[in-house]
C-alpha cells in the first residue's frame, strides 16, 4: 500500500520470541515458538491464522504485554530500540497508547461503560498529548472528525452503549490516535461488524496509514481485510510463523501447505464451487513434537517432515516459508472443487411463509389496561416465500435485518403478528411452539450460531443425540445405540466422541453433534441461523460441506442465515436479500450474485472482500446503522444511493419480475450491479 | 424515571398491606390469644369471657383487622394489653435502640467491607487475600450466638474490657448503652463484613479482567487510575443491591445477636409480643420491618439507576 520509508531499521523488532505456560504438569507448554519479525516504519503487516495460532499473543507481545498465566520463555520484543519485557511499569506506561497504540477485538467491551467516549479520549490525550489541557476538547471533537464520525460533539457526549458497533470501532481508532502513535496494533479490528461497516472501516484506516505514516500490525482471521491494509502478511500456526512474504505472495500462490488450504477454504465471491475443507486440528501447545507442527494436517507430507522441524528459509520468489516441499507445495489446489449448485429439484413444496409479519412489541399489562394502542411498524412484514422440497435457500443481509427472527417465528419461538407459516404446502404450523404436535416438531430443526450455548455441557454427546431419537421415535437400548453411532458417522465424527462431553470437543466438532442432533429427528426442514460465523474458515468449510452430503443424503431443504454473502452464495439454490425486515430481492443464486440486483443487494456486494491485493471494494452507500424500518415506502429510502426521489419515501416499491423467480422490490428501471472482478 | 419511582412505591404500600394481612392471619392460626396469654391458668370461664370482651377479642377477625388497619392508617397504633401506654412509645423505645447497633454495624462493617474486598482482589491469592477470604467464610459459617459467646468469652470473661451483656432499660438514655453495646456491633460487623467483602471480592476480579480494564493499561493509563477510574465504578454497582439487603436484614432485628446480649431492641420485642399474642405489636414491628425492606431495596435500585449510565438512559435508545 505505501512503501516504507528507508530508515535506520524496523520500528518493531520481535527476536527469537517464545512465550508459554506452566501445565499442571510443571511443564512448559509453548504458545509463541521462536518468533522472529520485525515491522518497518510505516509499513502494514498482517498476521493471519486460526484461531489458537497465537496471533493475538504476538501483538500484545509487542506491547510488552502478557496475559495472566504467560510467561516469556526466550527471545525479546525491541519497539524502536526499547527492550519491552525489561521495562518498568512507568516506562511502559509511557509507551502503551502514546507512541505505540492497541485498537482492541471488541471495542463495545473495550470501552469502560461508566465513562463518556469523549472523556475517555480525553484521558489518552491527558496521558500522551504534549498539547495544553484547554486544547484538550477541540482535539477530541478533531480526533472524531478524523474518523470520520458525524456530529463529534454528541458524539463524545455518548456512552459506549449509546454507540452503534461501527461508532465504538470509531472511537476505539480516535482513542489510539491521541498518542500521534508511530505504530498501530489491530487485534481482529472488524470481526463482529457488518460488511459495509467492515468495509468501511478498512478504508479509514488505509487513509489514516497513508496520512499519518504510521507502521500497522493487523490480527486477523480474515485473508480479505488483510489483502486491503497490509503490504506484507505473516501466517501463523500452532504458534509459529511459517509462511512470510508480501501480501501478493501470500494471498495469490502460498508456498506453504497451511496457507494453501487456508487460503482454498474461504468462500469467494468469484467461485462457484463449495470452498475446499481443510481437514484436522491444529496441535494443542505442546504438542507439536519435533517435526513441522503441520505434518498432520499436510497432504503432500513426508518422512522427514514427521521427525526434523523445518526452518523458516528464504524461497525463490522472495517469500519464507517454514516447509522441507516448497517446490511440491504449488501442487495444493487453491479453490475448491464441487459444484454445490444446478442440482434437479422436485416440485413438492417444502414450506411456504405467506404474508408474514414480526413484532417484538408485546402490549404490556398497562397498556392493555388503558387500551393504549401500541402497534408500531412491525420488525419484520411482507414475507412471502417459498421453499421446494430438497431447496436452500440463503437469507443475506445485515444485523437487525430480521433474518434471524424470520427462523424464530417458523421454529415457533416468535409468534407472528399474522400470516400463514404452512409445510408441504397444506399443513399449517400453530404459531407457538407448545401448540405443535410431535411431528411439527419434528419437522422443523433449528441449529444455532453458537454450539457452546446450544449443547447441554454436562450431557455427553451420547446422551445429547439420544434425547430427539428416544422423543419422535421411541428409540431404546440397542437400536438407540446403533442410530447414534450411525449420526455421529453422518457427521464424520468417530464413535468414541459418544462418551464425550461437549467441553472436550473443538468448535467445528461441536457445531457437527449440533447438526447431528438436528437431523436424528429426521426433519423436513433445517433452520441454519449463522450457523458457521463462529468458526474458522477451514472449519466452516467442512461443515458446508457436510450440510452438503445431508441434503443430497435425506431430500432436506435448508434456511442459511448468513451475513457472509460469499458463504451463501456457495451453498444455495435461491436468495433472499432482506432490509429493515422486509425484502429487496429474491431469486436463484446466479441471478441474485448477477448483473441485475436491488440497490441494497449492490450495497452488500460491493462491500465484500476478497483475498486479493488488487481487490478493490465498492462503497456505495454509509454505513449507518438504522434501528427501525421507515413507516411508509421503500425500506431501503434512507440509505439508497440511488434512490429517485418522493416516490420511495411515499409509496411501497413494487415488485418487478426478471429472470424467472427472480424478483427486485424497487422503484427504478435501471438495475445494474458492477460485474465482479 | 418519575414514573419507575412512583410504581415502585405503589407496589411497596402493596407489600407492606399484604405483610400485615398475612400477620394477622398467622396469629390468628396460632392456638390461643391475648387473654390466654395474659391469664395463663386461670384462662376459663367468666374471667376469660370478660378480659375477651374487654380486649374486643369476641368480635369476628375481619372486623378486629379492619379497626385495626383504620387506626393505623391515622398513626395510632393502639394500646398495650395492659392499656397504659401507647405502642408507638414502646415500639418507638425498641426502634431506637435496634437504629443504635445497626448503624453502628454499618459504620464499622461497609468501609471496612469495602476495603478488605478490594484490597483482596488486587492482591488475589496473595497471604493477605487467603487470610481475609478464610476469615470471611469462617465468619459467615459459624452461627452468630457461637461466634457472639466466643467473643464474650475473650473479651468480657479473659480480657475484662467490655461488659458481655446489656442490662440497660430499653427507654434509658442512648449514652448508657456505651459500652455495652459495642460486643453485639462488633458480632453484626463481623458477619455483614464476611457477606459483602466477598461480593466486592469477586466482582472487582471479575472488572479487572474485563477488556475495559486490561484496555485501560494498554492506553498506558497508570495501574491506580485504572483501578479507581476503570474499575471500581463498575465493580460496585453489583454490591449495592447486596449492601442493601445487609442493611434491611440489621434494621429488621437480629433476634439471636439481641438474644444472646439481651439487647432491647426490635426483634426480641417481636418475638416476645408473638409469644405473648399481643397482636397490635406484632403488627406495628411487622409494619417497620416491611417498610424498611420495601424502602431500602427501592433505594438501591434507583441509586444503582443513577450510578449505571446503561440504565440511567435506557430510556433515550430505542426511538
Amino acid at each position: 500500500m505505501t512503501t516504507p520509508p528507508k530508515s535506520n531499521g524496523p520500528i518493531i523488532a520481535v527476536d527469537g520470541l517464545s512465550v508459554g505456560f506452566r501445565s499442571r504438569a510443571g511443564a512448559w507448554l509453548p504458545v509463541l515458538r521462536d518468533i522472529t519479525l520485525s515491522v518497518g516504519a510505516g509499513e502494514s503487516i498482517g498476521l493471519v491464522g486460526e484461531s489458537g495460532s497465537g496471533k493475538s499473543t504476538l501483538a500484545l507481545a509487542m506491547m510488552g504485554y502478557l496475559k495472566t498465566g504467560l510467561h516469556v520463555l526466550g527471545g525479546r520484543v525491541d519497539f524502536s530500540g526499547i527492550d519491552m519485557f525489561a521495562q518498568d511499569r512507568q516506562s511502559l506506561e509511557k509507551v502503551r497508547g502514546g507512541r505505540l497504540a492497541l485498537i482492541p477485538q471488541n471495542s463495545g467491551q473495550s470501552l469502560a461503560p461508566n465513562l463518556r467516549v469523549g472523556a475517555q479520549i480525553g484521558e489518552a490525550l491527558r496521558l500522551h498529548s504534549a498539547l495544553p489541557e484547554a486544547r484538550h476538547a477541540a482535539r477530541v471533537l478533531d480526533l472524531l472528525t478524523q474518523v470520520r464520525l458525524p456530529d463529534p460533539a454528541s458524539i463524545a457526549r455518548r456512552y459506549p452503549h449509546e454507540l452503534s458497533g461501527g461508532q465504538q470501532q470509531r472511537v476505539a481508532i480516535a482513542m489510539a490516535l491521541a498518542g500521534e502513535p508511530e505504530a498501530l496494533l489491530l487485534d481482529e479490528p472488524t470481526t463482529g461488524l457488518d460488511v459495509t461497516t467492515q468495509a468501511h472501516i478498512l478504508e479509514l484506516l488505509r487513509d489514516l496509514a497513508r496520512e499519518t505514516g504510521m507502521a500497522m500490525v493487523y490480527v486477523s482471521h480474515d485473508l480479505g481485510a488483510i489483502a486491503r491494509v497490509c503490504d506484507r502478511v505473516a501466517v501463523m500456526y500452532a504458534g509459529e510463523v511459517v509462511l512470510e512474504g508480501t501480501a501478493a505472495q501470500i494471498l495469490r500462490d502460498p508456498s506453504h501447505p497451511y496457507a494453501r488450504g487456508l487460503l482454498a477454504s474461504i468462500p469467494k465471491l468469484s467461485d462457484v464451487c463449495l470452498p475446499r475443507a481443510l481437514d484436522g486440528r491444529p496441535p494443542p501447545p505442546g504438542g507439536a513434537g519435533d517435526g513441522c507442527a503441520f505434518v498432520a494436517r499436510c497432504a503432500i507430507a513426508t518422512e522427514r517432515c514427521m521427525v526434523e522441524r523445518p526452518d523458516l528459509s528464504r524461497i525463490a520468489d522472495g517469500a519464507k516459508t517454514r516447509c522441507h516441499l516448497p517446490q511440491q507445495v504449488r501442487s495444493i489446489p487453491l479453490s475448491g472443487e464441487r459444484n454445490a449448485q444446478q442440482r434437479q429439484l422436485p416440485a413438492e413444496l417444502s414450506l411456504s411463509l405467506g404474508d408474514l409479519a414480526i413484532s417484538y412489541a408485546r402490549a404490556g399489562l398497562f397498556e392493555r389496561l388503558t387500551g393504549r394502542d401500541t402497534a408500531k411498524v412491525a420488525t419484520v412484514d411482507g414475507i412471502d416465500i417459498e421453499l421446494r422440497q430438497g431447496e436452500t435457500l440463503g437469507l443475506v443481509g445485515e444485523s437487525g435485518s430480521g433474518k434471524s427472527t424470520i427462523l424464530k417465528s417458523i421454529a415457533g419461538l416468535l409468534p407472528p403478528l399474522h400470516g400463514q407459516i404452512a409445510l408441504r404446502g397444506q399443513d399449517d404450523l400453530p404459531p407457538r411452539v407448545e401448540d405443535r404436535s410431535a411431528k411439527h416438531l419434528r419437522d422443523v430443526q433449528l441449529i444455532f450460531q453458537n454450539p457452546d450455548e446450544s449443547l447441554n455441557p454436562r450431557q455427553t454427546i451420547a446422551q445429547i443425540l439420544a434425547q430427539p431419537l428416544k422423543l419422535y421415535f421411541g428409540l431404546s437400548g440397542q437400536a438407540l445405540i446403533a442410530r447414534t453411532t450411525a449420526l455421529l458417522a453422518q457427521v464424520r465424527l468417530g464413535a468414541h466422541y459418544l462418551e464425550r462431553l461437549p467441553s472436550q470437543l473443538s468448535g467445528g466438532e461441536k457445531q457437527r453433534v449440533a447438526v447431528a442432533r438436528a437431523f436424528a429427528a429426521q426433519p423436513e426442514l433445517v433452520l441454519c441461523d449463522e450457523i458457521t460465523s463462529a468458526l474458522d474458515v477451514s472449519v466452516q468449510a467442512a461443515v458446508l460441506e457436510l450440510l452438503d452430503d445431508l441434503r443430497r443424503d435425506n431430500g432436506t431443504s435448508y434456511i442459511f442465515v448468513s451475513h457472509d454473502l460469499a458463504v451463501v452464495k456457495a451453498l444455495s439454490d435461491r436468495v433472499a436479500v432482506l432490509y429493515q425486515g422486509r425484502l429487496c430481492e429474491i431469486g436463484p443464486t446466479v441471478d441474485v450474485y448477477g448483473p441485475t440486483a436491488h440497490p441494497y443487494t449492490e450495497v452488500l456486494l460491493g462491500a465484500v472482500l476478497e483475498p486479493d491485493p488488487d481487490f478493490v471494494p465498492s462503497l456505495s452507500a454509509s454505513d449507518v446503522v438504522e434501528q427501525s424500518p421507515p413507516a411508509r415506502g421503500c425500506p431501503f429510502q434512507r440509505r439508497c444511493p440511488k434512490r429517485l426521489g418522493a416516490i420511495c419515501d411515499q409509496t411501497a416499491p413494487p415488485p418487478k419480475t426478471f429472470a424467472a423467480g427472480h424478483t427486485i422490490w424497487c422503484h427504478r428501471d435501471d438495475l445494474a450491479a458492477p460485474q465482479l472482478s | 424515571m418519575l414514573s419507575m419511582l412512583m410504581r415502585r412505591s405503589a407496589l411497596g404500600l402493596i407489600t407492606v398491606w399484604l405483610v400485615s394481612i398475612i400477620i394477622f392471619i398467622g396469629v390468628e392460626i396460632l392456638p390461643g390469644d391475648a387473654c390466654t396469654a395474659f391469664l395463663e391458668r386461670e384462662a376459663q370461664g367468666l374471667l376469660l369471657e370478660n378480659c375477651r370482651r374487654d380486649l374486643g377479642l369476641d368480635r369476628p377477625a375481619w372486623m378486629r383487622y379492619g379497626e385495626w388497619a383504620a387506626n393505623a392508617l391515622s398513626g395510632n397504633l393502639g394500646v398495650s394489653p395492659d392499656g397504659q401506654r401507647q405502642i408507638s412509645e414502646l415500639v418507638g423505645y425498641r426502634l431506637r435502640n435496634t437504629l443504635l447497633l445497626a448503624s453502628g454495624a454499618i459504620l464499622c462493617g461497609i468501609p471496612l467491607a469495602l476495603f478488605l474486598g478490594i484490597v483482596a482482589a488486587l492482591w488475589r491469592d496473595r497471604p493477605f487475600d487467603i487470610i481475609v477470604s478464610t476469615t470471611a467464610i469462617a465468619a459467615m459459617t459459624i452461627p452468630e450466638f457461637v461466634s457472639a459467646t466466643l467473643l464474650i468469652l475473650i473479651f468480657s470473661v479473659w480480657l475484662g474490657w467490655v461488659p458481655g451483656i446489656v442490662l440497660t432499660s430499653s427507654n434509658a438514655p442512648l449514652a448508657e448503652f456505651f459500652p455495652e453495646v459495642l460486643l453485639p456491633i462488633a458480632v453484626l460487623t463481623l458477619v455483614m463484613t464476611a457477606h459483602i467483602l466477598r461480593t466486592v471480592r469477586s466482582s472487582v476480579i471479575e472488572t479487572l479482567a474485563s477488556d475495559y480494564a486490561q484496555m485501560a493499561l494498554l492506553k498506558g493509563v497508570p495501574y491506580w487510575q485504572m483501578v479507581f477510574r476503570h474499575v471500581l465504578p463498575n465493580a460496585l454497582l453489583p454490591t449495592i443491591n447486596v449492601v442493601a439487603l445487609t442493611i434491611a436484614w440489621l434494621l429488621g432485628g437480629v433476634v439471636v445477636i439481641e438474644t444472646v446480649f439481651n439487647y432491647p431492641g426490635l426483634g426480641r420485642m417481636m418475638i416476645d409480643s408473638i409469644s405473648d399474642r399481643d397482636l397490635p405489636v406484632t403488627q406495628a414491628i411487622a409494619l417497620i420491618i416491611a417498610s424498611v425492606y420495601v424502602g431500602v431495596n427501592l433505594l438501591a435500585d434507583l441509586l444503582t439507576m443513577v450510578a449505571n449510565p446503561r440504565l440511567r438512559t435506557a430510556h433515550l435508545r430505542g426511538k
